[in-house]
């Protein structure tokens, strides 16, 4: 295990192995995507009640859950930084900061989208929304903490702090809105929450998770892997690595 | 007893740019380090480094042959550190300023001490003016009065001539010196020529 | 020649900073009453900016005392840690042989009462200027007391974090405000709840659980905050 963490903590050591991987997971993901894609659009069967609008799910539901996974993957790598101290999980922590926030925005979106025929309306204060409106502000506050220190080192280790935080915090808030929405007697309809859908329309939907899920893998290591060249830019290896590239 | 704060291959690495590599340094009792280098040679950096402020850097330190992070506190009991900026509170007066770093330490406190320590540096008369109205030298000396008043084995100052008039100075130099002799040890900066009686060690950085 | 770690100083060093932050906050009393100034003003602006009518006031009396107060408290969160980094104590305070997270929670402590307590008391004035119904007012006072005590707890992680950078008070606000909202929602739950005639147990409760939870984690954060603020 020690040993595994340290391989991987070498920036040197993921730049190399993320290069493999990178490709399967791009893969993957695309073929996952377009899979669930038109599956979900052409094949899945139409909801009695609200027709073909549904169909946003497929967008909605994969970017909500990515949204949140992402937040919680931040963290930890945040947690392995101050921890052991491994340069390379602030550097993916930092990476995956603006894609959250990017997927927490399409997840807003498109439930804004999906507002305008359920409830007549592009917003509506569902305890979902809400919440995801403050997730976005947290990967917000984490991108905007990071980038106002002077000092690169000292950035790291400010949102690491805040992103522990906010992890912490994000269940608590989950469940207050809850709260505060049923306080508020809710529309009758809220997105997504349904008894039980049927085969047909659930199967493309965890398609699609898997696909963003992958496809998140594929961006951070590729992003992770630019933030390595740009930081250790006066290191020998990359140095070489720029040699052969000539 | 012996004292001695030992650092072996320090480093220090900020923002991918390496500030000092490979430093080994002694501090012994009965001896005064200075650090010398240019400005940006990261003299602030390490005096931070070796009083225990900064948590990352490569290298090991050892406080009487043990290491740092294991002896913490016994270290930070002896330890005396003043930085660039004073950390004296403009809202409140000297004889208060002094209190509130006698209890940080777990002491009760003791007025006549405070007071005698006040004294010793030329402020006394001043120990109940807000520090705010007192001058910048004068605010220096409410904190060089925290080495009469506290008795640390080692005193780690950053330019603590700044700011003092030629007696301070001199008042400063001796009591350096004094210290030294009674066993404690300094590390100090300083753009100043120190005349302290016991050779002083320079070490260069940058 | 050497010292030994002194035992049981740390209530003597905790006492201390209380009564020296406590002292400070009294000698600059015109700052002190910046935020209940604020909060009144605030008040003010929305029988002005929405309506008189005492109908329409009662029924949003609740959010808006809880929320303003909550933005007075916010507002005097950045100056918590500054003046101890610009004149040099927060580096001394790091280097105290006592835990550094005691000594923030001091300061923490002696923020809240000098502003999230006041703030409580003052909060049923202002509900009877906006109609607040009656039954609710001790309520109010109540949950402000405790939510507010979470608010510096949990502002003071943003406080610690941003003392480094200048003009950092925006981004304060955005780092905290997200944090304020499970205490805001029970904060005006308790009060909706008095209204209403419902239990209020069960929000207060919350409340308490919720400052529990920040006493016990926020002086870590606090601490850990505080440490990457002055090497920045």
């Amino acid at each position: 295990m020690w040993t595994f963490i340290h391989k991987w903590g070498s920036p040197k050591w993921f730049y190399v192995m993320s290069a493999k991987l990178q490709p399967l997971f791009w893969m993957v993901s695309l073929l996952l995507i377009v899979t669930g894609t038109v599956w979900g659009l052409a094949f899945a069967p139409a909801d009695y009640q609200q027709g073909d609008s549904f169909r946003i799910i497929y967008v909605h539901v994969p970017a909500a859950f990515l949204a949140q996974s992402i937040f919680v993957s931040m963290a930890l790598a945040s947690l392995v930084f101050v921890v052991w101290k491994i340069k390379v999980a602030d550097m993916a922590a930092k990476v995956m900061a603006p894609l959250g926030a990017v997927m927490t925005f399409v997840a807003l979106f498109s439930g804004a989208v999906w507002g305008v025929p359920t409830w007549g309306t592009w917003w509506m204060w569902d305890a979902r929304l809400t919440s995801m409106l403050i997730l976005l502000f947290l990967f917000l506050g984490v991108i905007a903490l990071r980038g106002a220190f002077a000092s690169r080192d000292s950035g790291s280790k400010a949102a690491s702090v805040l992103a522990m935080v906010g992890v912490i915090n994000i269940p608590i808030i989950k469940y207050s809105v809850d709260w505060w929405f049923t306080l508020h007697q809710p529309a009758t309809f809220t997105l997504t929450s349904r008894p039980a859908m049927p085969t047909e329309m659930w199967l493309p939907l965890l398609v699609m998770v898997l696909g963003f899920y992958c496809f998140f893998i594929a961006l951070t290591l590729m992003r992770t892997r630019n933030e390595i060249l740009r930081r250790e830019i006066n290191k020998r290896w990359v140095m070489d690595l720029f040699q052969e590239a000539r | 007893m012996s004292l001695g704060l030992q650092a072996r291959q320090l480093a220090c690495e900020r923002d991918g740019r390496w500030l000092f590599e490979g430093l080994d340094l002694d501090v012994r009792c009965g001896e005064i380090v200075r650090i010398e280098g240019p400005n940006g040679s990261g003299k602030t950096t390490l005096l931070k480094l070796l009083a225990g402020q900064l948590g990352d850097y490569h290298g090991e330190l050892y406080w009487n042959g043990e290491r740092f992070h294991k002896v913490r506190e016994h270290f930070l009991a002896n330890l005396l550190y003043l930085g660039h900026s004073p950390g004296v509170k403009a809202g409140l007066t000297p004889l208060e300023n002094l209190a509130w770093y006698q209890a940080l330490n777990g002491d009760k406190g003791d007025e006549e001490q405070c007071l005698n320590a006040l004294f010793h540096v030329g402020l006394g008369g001043f120990e109940d003016v807000l520090a705010g109205q007192l001058s910048a030298g004068q605010q220096r000396r409410v904190a060089l009065a925290r080495l009469t008043l506290t008795r640390r084995a080692l005193w780690v100052l950053d330019e603590p001539f700044t700011a003092i008039d030629r007696q301070g100075v001199v008042a400063l130099e001796k009591q350096l010196a004094a210290h030294v002799q009674a066993g404690g040890s300094v590390l100090v900066t300083t753009h100043h020529a120190l005349a302290v009686s016991p050779a002083v060690r320079c070490v260069q950085l940058g | 020649m050497l010292n030994t770690p002194a035992q049981g100083g740390l209530w003597i060093a905790f006492k201390a900073t209380l009564k020296r932050d406590a002292t400070l906050m009294f000698r600059r009393r015109g700052e002190l009453l910046n935020p209940l100034v604020f909060f009144a003003l605030v008040v003010t602006l929305f029988p002005i900016g929405i309506s008189p009518d005492p109908v329409v006031l009662s029924l949003i009396a609740p959010g808006l005392l809880w929320v303003t107060a909550l933005l007075a408290a916010l507002l005097s969160l950045d100056s918590l840690f500054r003046t101890d980094y610009d004149d040099g104590s927060l580096e001394q305070l790091l280097l105290t042989p006592q835990p550094l997270a005691a000594l923030g929670l001091a300061k923490v402590v002696a923020h809240w009462l000098f502003t999230g307590l006041p703030l409580a008391i003052v909060a049923p004035l202002l509900g009877v200027m906006l109609a607040l119904p009656a039954g609710s007012y001790m309520v109010l006072s109540l949950s402000l007391a405790i939510g507010s005590a979470s608010l510096s707890l949990i502002g003071a992680i943003g406080a610690a974090l941003t003392v480094g950078i200048a003009r950092g008070g925006v981004l304060l606000s955005l780092l905290i405000l997200p944090l304020y909202i499970p205490v805001l929602i029970f904060g005006v739950g308790a009060v909706q709840a008095a209204i209403n005639g419902d239990g209020i147990a069960a929000h207060l409760a919350m409340l308490g659980a919720l400052f529990a939870a920040s006493l016990l984690l926020a002086p870590w954060a606090i601490a850990a905050s505080l440490r990457i603020s002055i090497n920045g």
